[in-house]
């Protein structure tokens, strides 16, 4: 990559796979459970997230020698907090529907622990152009997870992908339907959704066997 | 020796600085972006009280409202009259009936005060539609519905929404098979009482076939936002009996 130096795309890149948040860290999971029923809010919870922890992580780490430590932890709340609700409020004028459908779940990213952890363990000792990155790198990771388990939830649970009817029409009996196929609606639940996040970290451990952690 | 950033004096006035500044910029953004939420917020009590009354762009199975920019103009065109009734029969004539805030009037009579009913009256096809704005509790959240009826309350047409269920499960009462039951539903039963209509888990008419049984039939995994739109339909809508009433006897 020409842009970035390795180092710097490595900030990228490896939050992306190796370094996964929810796989590998094990951050954010509430969200990827409560969320992912439709891939369209997993998308648009996906992109929230980027431009919070990205934008978030360059202003705590651009304020970070001026941080009194006491009162670290609220300082970097009141960042997200403000973030969220600017999210929130241009949502609610430029994509009404959207932000209906999220709802509560906007809020809820003030309470995803991968921005305070992210904050607490990159932005607080690297400047900003590196938090960014990692910033950028750890949203895009988690997102991608989310994407993927959004993906299987609403095919399996709903058969359909971001609305669409790609199973054929259960109720007409179509396409897939009309052989006696039927939804799962057990996938519409969130517990589904941690199986589904399990089933990722299975392959991800069983191709690269490094993750693996000795007995 | 103590950093600069550990003293107490120093804690206090960051905290102090970081509340003002926040605070302003918050404030800048709700103050620039209010008139343009507002403004969807409008739009959407326009397309749901023309939803109710058929006016959508529904093909088979979506739900699908007038166009945003056309929804304006339309909604002169089909509700005739915006009126507000207090005193069970008072009736009085609002043309911003429809921004009433069904949430604050439900709070005033809970404190004792007159709550204002608002009612739209809508034209279509030379049928005469009632439309009323109703609140109530699904499971985690508020659940609301615009209902339209004829002069006998019996159902024409229904918008449900909610702020949080369940998705998948008690979100799914704005989905058409949910919302569709209840078109020609009787609100009042045989003897001509009001009594509302009951979701029902075990009414044996899942096709929703028996039009004066006061029941549609649930959805699977939905109790409690069930049970919670039956309430709202049995409260709020009858709080409208005595003008309808009065509708018939004039």
């Amino acid at each position: 990559m020409g842009l970035l130096s390795k180092k710097d795309s490595k900030l990228i890149l490896d939050p992306l796979a190796d370094d996964n948040p929810i796989t590998i860290q094990v951050l954010g999971i509430c969200s990827a459970l409560a969320i992912t029923a439709q891939l369209k809010a997993s998308i648009v919870m996906a992109i929230s997230v980027i431009f919070v922890l990205g934008i978030g992580n360059v202003v705590i780490s651009l304020i970070r020698n001026i941080i009194p430590s006491k009162i670290r932890i609220i300082v970097q709340l009141t960042v997200v907090a403000a973030l969220v609700i600017i999210v929130d409020q241009v949502l609610k004028a430029y994509s009404y529907q959207l932000s209906k459908e999220l709802g509560a779940f906007i809020g809820l990213i003030i309470t995803n622990c991968i921005i305070m952890g992210r904050f607490e363990a990159f932005a607080l000792g690297n400047g900003p152009w590196k938090s960014f990155l990692d910033g950028i790198g750890n949203a895009l990771g988690y997102g991608l997870i989310l994407i993927i388990v959004g993906f299987f939830r609403e095919l399996l649970g709903s058969g359909t992908l971001l609305g669409f009817k790609v199973l054929g029409d259960p109720i007409a009996k179509t396409g897939l339907y009309s052989i006696g196929y039927e939804n799962n609606g057990f996938m519409l639940l969130a517990p589904m959704a941690l199986i589904i996040v399990g089933i990722i970290i299975w392959v991800q451990r069983s191709r690269n066997q490094a993750l693996i952690e000795d007995e | 020796m103590e950093k600069r950033t550990d003293k107490n004096l120093y804690t206090i006035l960051f905290a102090v600085g970081m509340v003002v500044v926040v605070g302003s910029l918050l404030a800048f953004v709700a103050q620039s972006l209010k008139a343009k939420i507002d403004e969807n917020k409008r739009i959407e009590k326009q397309q749901n009280i023309l939803y109710a009354m058929g006016v959508n762009e529904n093909d088979e199975s979506s739900v699908s409202f007038i166009a945003d920019e056309k929804v304006g103009e339309e909604f002169g065109k089909y509700i005739k009259k915006q009126i507000v009734i207090t005193k069970g029969t008072n009736v009085q004539e609002d043309e911003k009936a429809y921004l009433i805030s069904i949430k604050k009037e439900q709070t005033k009579a809970k404190d004792g005060e007159e709550r204002r009913l608002p009612l739209f009256i809508g034209e279509k096809e030379s049928k005469t539609y009632y439309i009323v704005p109703i609140r109530g509790k699904g499971l985690w959240d508020a659940v609301w519905a615009y209902v339209a009826m004829d002069e006998n309350m019996v159902i024409q047409g229904a918008y449900f929404d909610h702020q949080g269920e369940t998705a998948g499960l008690g979100a799914n009462i704005k989905e058409r098979y949910f919302m569709d039951d209840f078109i020609g539903e009787n609100l009042l039963d045989a003897s001509g009482k009001f009594a509302g209509v009951a979701i029902s888990k075990s009414n044996g008419d899942p096709l929703n076939e028996d039009k004066t049984d006061n029941e549609v039939d649930a959805i699977a995994g939905a109790t409690i936002t069930g049970d919670g739109v039956a309430a709202m339909l049995k409260s709020d809508l009858k709080l409208y009996v005595p003008y309808f009433k009065n509708l018939k006897n004039n």
